[in-house]
């Protein structure tokens, strides 16, 4: 690897942040200017939202289960076993729906825009499609962002719902308690600022994914290797973005919805 | 040579009132980071006329095409293409004159998930206000135009390279551009490949009237197309008589170290004194 100077470093690293905030405001402004491609938010939409069910589901199931397993351990030692529901409901639609839908559809999506945009990039169909006139930023940008912001909330949604059933699963099986107890605290833990909190960092987490994948394809340069290297670097960059802006807008969103 | 049938009505190329060429490039200088590979290019290309650029590679024959379409921007310098000063034109605007020149790419550059048919058609899907059957009718003719009719169903990796090279053709001719930019259609081709390409373009240039920018390595190309015309009568090219070479809308253009060391026809060419042309044409 070609070493660099610092100040080439800190150079290229301020160009990649503001071509990145350049690509993301025009990302949504193209989202109000003509033509717009309803046919490929569609398609995107279902590449990514029923593409990234399966994941979703299982990892949404298991870490319930093992959120109600690990708790009922600790939870027992209090006395207090009839609030795994509480306990699984409050983690999952609150932080570990939103986060791990969103690492999910990361690993699968920010990679695959990366790819895909990154290979067009190097065989000059990016080029291609400007110089037939259509804007790429508009024709593959605009509807992946759109579509992963839509999709990735009801992932959302899904993931904390089956993550609730992953946990009434073990309680009823493995922990005997009452299925009805366990719905029931489950539900009535849940206030407007949880719901709030865990629907607002879907769309926030989408627009991450979308906008980091398309950006690292789309600056995609060196050929297949440099294709590769674009993949690996949107999904670390997507997830660690997620996971770093997920603190921050909790923190945020518990001091403007005044949690208790 | 027999050539390609001509399924295309004749349509003539409009030129601009305001525009005095087609092309003009005045003092154009690019850099990528230390490496300057164009340092003041000037040069200017005639409505109607086919231009072929020539140079080692790296010297900046394809970034010249780049630069014509607005896909890059010169480090300084003026390009107009069509009358419009691409250089200032924002990226939005661009996209409405872009829609008036067509590109053949250096490896075509078609949609690799799309077939041949949609591809040929995406400029006319893109722009909307075609009926499907429009659209179908001129796909055809394109793609006949280029002897590819049977391959519309196919997908780019199922051509082969001198294929994919001529779908690009189709798809950059399909709107019938005023100007047609070639980069290397005829790279890495076999010899009866590159004949059909080099007729293709001698077509566009002899009965379309369109003016273009031909990057090539190969020599022979240009020169087959300085000494021959597309005859529309006789649906073939002739070879002229050694007095009317430049009787047909051709010139060169050679490039050597980011300047231009030659532009002209090839008689002047031919009769160039500078040893380094004289060691490139021999």
């Amino acid at each position: 690897m070609e070493l660099i100077s610092p100040t080439e470093f800190a150079k290229q690293k301020v160009l990649a942040v503001q071509d990145y905030t350049w690509m993301t405001v025009h990302s949504v402004t193209n989202l109000f200017r003509k033509p717009i491609y309803f046919a490929d938010i569609v398609q995107q939409a279902d590449l990514i939202g029923v593409g990234s069910l399966p994941i979703v589901v299982l990892s949404g199931f298991f870490t319930g289960a093992v959120l109600a397993v690990q708790s009922a351990n600790t939870l027992q030692r209090f006395g207090s076993i009839t609030l795994i529901g509480q306990l699984v409901s409050l983690s999952m639609v609150r932080e570990l729906g939103p986060v791990l839908t969103g690492l999910m559809v990361a690993g699968r999506n920010a990679s695959g825009m990366a790819s895909e945009l990154g290979s067009m990039v190097v065989t000059e169909q990016i080029d291609a499609m400007r110089a037939l006139g259509t804007d790429p930023m508009k024709k593959l940008v605009a509807p992946r962002v759109v579509s992963t912001v839509f999709m990735l909330f009801f992932l959302t949604v899904l993931s904390d719902f089956v993550g609730l059933a992953g946990g009434l699963v073990v309680s009823k099986l493995l922990l005997n308690l009452d299925a009805r107890q366990y719905w029931s605290n489950a539900w009535q833990a849940l206030v407007f600022q949880d719901v709030f909190m865990g629907l607002v960092k879907p769309v926030l987490f989408g627009f991450i994914i979308a906008t980091v994948g398309c950006f690292y394809g789309m600056t995609a340069r060196g050929g297949t290797q440099g294709v590769g290297r674009a993949t690996t670097q949107a999904v670390v960059a997507a997830s660690v973005m997620i996971v770093v802006v997920d603190l921050f807008v909790t923190q945020f969103l518990m001091n403007v919805l005044s949690f208790k | 040579m027999p050539a390609p049938t001509l399924p295309l009505d004749s349509a003539s190329a409009t030129s601009p009132e305001s525009a005095a060429h087609a092309i003009e490039f005045q003092d154009v200088h690019l850099a990528f980071e230390e490496n300057e590979v164009l340092r003041g290019i000037s040069f200017h290309l005639p409505f109607g006329e086919t231009k072929a650029l020539f140079g080692v590679a790296g010297s900046g024959k394809s970034t010249i095409l780049k630069l014509a379409l607005g896909l890059f921007k010169p480090d300084s310098g003026r390009i107009m293409v069509l009358g419009n000063d691409v250089t200032q034109t924002p990226e939005k605007d661009l996209f409405v004159l872009r829609a008036r020149i067509g590109m053949v790419f250096q490896e075509s550059a078609l949609f690799d998930s799309l077939t041949v048919r949609e591809n040929v058609a995406y400029r006319l899907i893109e722009e909307h206000g075609f009926e499907d059957t429009t659209i179908e009718d001129r796909v055809r003719e394109a793609l006949r135009f280029v002897e590819l009719e049977q391959a519309i169903d196919k997908f780019p990796s199922e051509l082969s390279g001198g294929m994919r090279r001529r779908v690009a053709i189709a798809r950059a001719i399909i709107t019938q551009p005023e100007v047609i930019l070639y980069d290397s259609p005829t790279g890495g081709l076999d010899p009866v490949t590159s004949n059909t390409i080099v007729e293709l373009i001698m077509k566009q240039r002899d009965v379309y009237k369109t003016s273009s920018l031909l990057v090539t390595h190969r020599l022979q190309d240009a020169f087959t197309m300085a000494t021959h015309q597309f005859d529309k009568q006789t649906n073939q090219t002739r070879t002229l008589p050694r007095g009317q070479y430049c009787d047909v809308p051709m010139s060169f253009l050679i490039l050597r170290d980011g300047k231009v060391i030659f532009d002209g026809d090839v008689r002047e060419l031919t009769h160039s004194k500078d040893e380094y042309i004289r060691e490139y044409i021999s």
